[in-house]
């Protein structure tokens, strides 16, 4: 069995947004909408003041409640743990939107562009009409982690098997890989490390780590 | 700092949404008094009726909120575990039987049995209605002021008090209200304002996003005083005889209204996410890490 998992070293990040541009270049989603991004948080009163920078999204849950909710089974999991979106079963009802535990869902009624009402060359040769008044969410690049493993490359190792936000991450604070290998990288980092998964009470059994002390970074 | 961080107010479902709920809990509410008054022998076409309305119009509410109108079917394909699913499947019967029973009422009345269990039947469906949408809500697990499971009753009082109040209104227009009307809205104003208050207590108590607690404290006085108390007094009043045809009108108008109001507070006003959270800060310079903090969240030892 595999399962695809994020990790995220919370020492290592330092807030660049350098992942939530990746993710926007790779997956040409529209202003406003980012599946990749790095929430900003101060914790403490000054002058006992720690900031730190966690990197959001979709977590993969392996009990996802988007699905759970799902009226047109649109939202499914893989049997490598991806969640995804069928954009030609989904209606549309934001239903999975207010499921998510993570804020990780978005739903574009018209189309936005950067600059105004006409798309720039770019965004108009990638602009995708059916992902219009569905559901949409961070895919954990499926694409290609697919077409890497097809090709032999080990997803989390090989950049061509790996997210986008990961291969961009400046201070190496991100990670992919199966947990169900002894052996991949994420399952060295979680073995070394201590580490958290947000909003654990939800019964989601996320797939995205926080590494917050352990081996040095 | 802290941008994005702190519970953010749901924009997902806007006031279509919450239509839907107040059309469903009204007209499924409307349903039990058709049916009660269908088995004492007691008028209830326009009851049934207007009931159709109730939960047509809410169901139309949502089918112009969903992105894709046209793949509106498709919401029939999760009976597993979707509770949206449920509701619709649900509501197919229901409009089949109430409409079945409002035309052999008005048709056949000859055939007041057949009309009377049929509109039981349709009564029974529509409970199975009214707990699908609470459980729409409850399923919801990124809005906390949905997700808390006291949300269940709540919603359940809510609808059968909604469906009270409008029963007092049509019986007053249409001249014919039994005290027993007055009785059971009496009991079921009651039973809402236990829902509410066990509701906003237990949202507190487990706790929740401190924008959630503040806009249903700040609602209290006014679900507490002009929807439940002022309509409690009017009933005993017109139960005591005193301008019975007048003060249950205005006692069932306060009813039903106050319902729709708690219902657009929730869903569209207090209706705050999850918001982010560390366990732990990282150990970085110091050598120190201290336990995450919540931001924009009344925890339970914090009161309130």
């Amino acid at each position: 069995m595999t399962r695809y998992v994020m990790v995220a070293d919370l020492r290592r990040c330092i807030g660049c947004q350098t992942c939530t541009a990746a993710c926007k270049l790779t997956n040409a989603t529209m202003p406003g909408v980012q599946w990749r991004r790095v929430v900003d948080m101060e914790v403490g009163t000054f002058p006992d003041v720690q900031r730190v920078f966690m990197p959001v999204g979709c977590q993969h849950c392996s009990d996802p409640p988007c699905m759970e909710v799902c009226p047109s089974t649109a939202t499914g999991k893989r049997a490598d743990g991806i969640v995804t979106i069928d954009y030609e079963l989904c209606i549309g009802c934001s239903y999975c939107a207010v499921a998510c535990p993570y804020e990780a869902r978005y739903k574009v009624d018209k189309p936005t562009f950067a600059f105004g009402d006409t798309p720039t060359e770019v965004e108009a040769r990638r602009y995708d009409p059916a992902m219009i008044g569905v559901a949409q969410k961070c895919t954990f690049c499926a694409d290609t982690v697919d077409d890497g493993v097809s090709r032999g490359l080990t997803p989390g190792v090989d950049p061509d098997a790996t997210p986008a936000c990961v291969n961009s991450c400046i201070s190496g604070a991100l990670s992919f890989g199966d947990i169900e290998d002894p052996d991949s990288n994420v399952s060295k980092l979680l073995r070394e490390n201590q580490h958290f998964r947000m909003h654990e009470e939800q019964g989601t059994n996320p797939g995205f780590y926080y590494l917050w002390d352990g081996a040095r970074p | 700092m802290n941008k994005g961080t702190v519970p953010k107010l749901q924009r997902s479902w806007d006031l279509r949404a919450a239509c839907n709920f107040i059309g469903g809990g009204t007209g499924t509410g409307l349903l039990v008094f058709a049916a009660i008054s269908a088995v004492i022998g007691a008028p209830f076409a326009a009851a049934g009726l207007l009931a159709l309305v109730f939960v047509g119009f809410g169901l139309s509410m949502v089918w112009l909120e969903i992105g894709k109108p046209l793949r509106a079917i498709n919401v029939f394909f999760h009976p597993q575990t979707s509770w949206m699913t449920r509701e619709g499947i649900v509501a197919l019967p229901l409009f089949a039987l109430a409409a079945l029973a409002v035309l052999i009422a008005l048709a056949r009345p000859d055939l007041d049995v057949a009309a009377a269990l049929t509109m039981e039947a349709a009564a029974a469906v529509g409970l199975g209605f009214l707990y699908c949408q609470a459980r729409i809500l409850r399923a919801a697990k990124g809005i906390r002021a949905w997700s808390e499971p006291a949300i269940l009753p709540l919603i359940v009082a809510s609808g059968f008090a909604e469906g009270a109040g409008v029963y007092l209104v049509l019986a007053g227009l249409t001249g014919a209200q039994p005290l027993w009307t007055y009785a059971l809205a009496l009991l079921l104003c009651g039973a809402r304002y236990g829902a509410w208050w066990h509701y906003r207590r237990q949202l507190a108590a487990n706790g929740a996003p401190a924008g959630t607690l503040n806009v249903l404290n700040e609602a209290e006085p006014l679900v507490a005083w002009a929807g439940h108390a002022a309509p409690a007094v009017l009933l005993v009043l017109a139960l005591a005889g005193v301008l019975p045809d007048v003060l249950a009108v205005l006692a069932g108008l306060a009813m039903a209204v106050s319902g729709w109001f708690v219902k657009v507070t929730i869903v569209l006003r207090a209706a705050r996410s999850n918001g982010f959270a560390v366990a732990h800060t990282p150990v970085r310079g110091r050598g120190t890490s201290r336990a995450g903090e919540r931001h924009g969240w009344q925890l339970p030892h914090q009161g309130g």
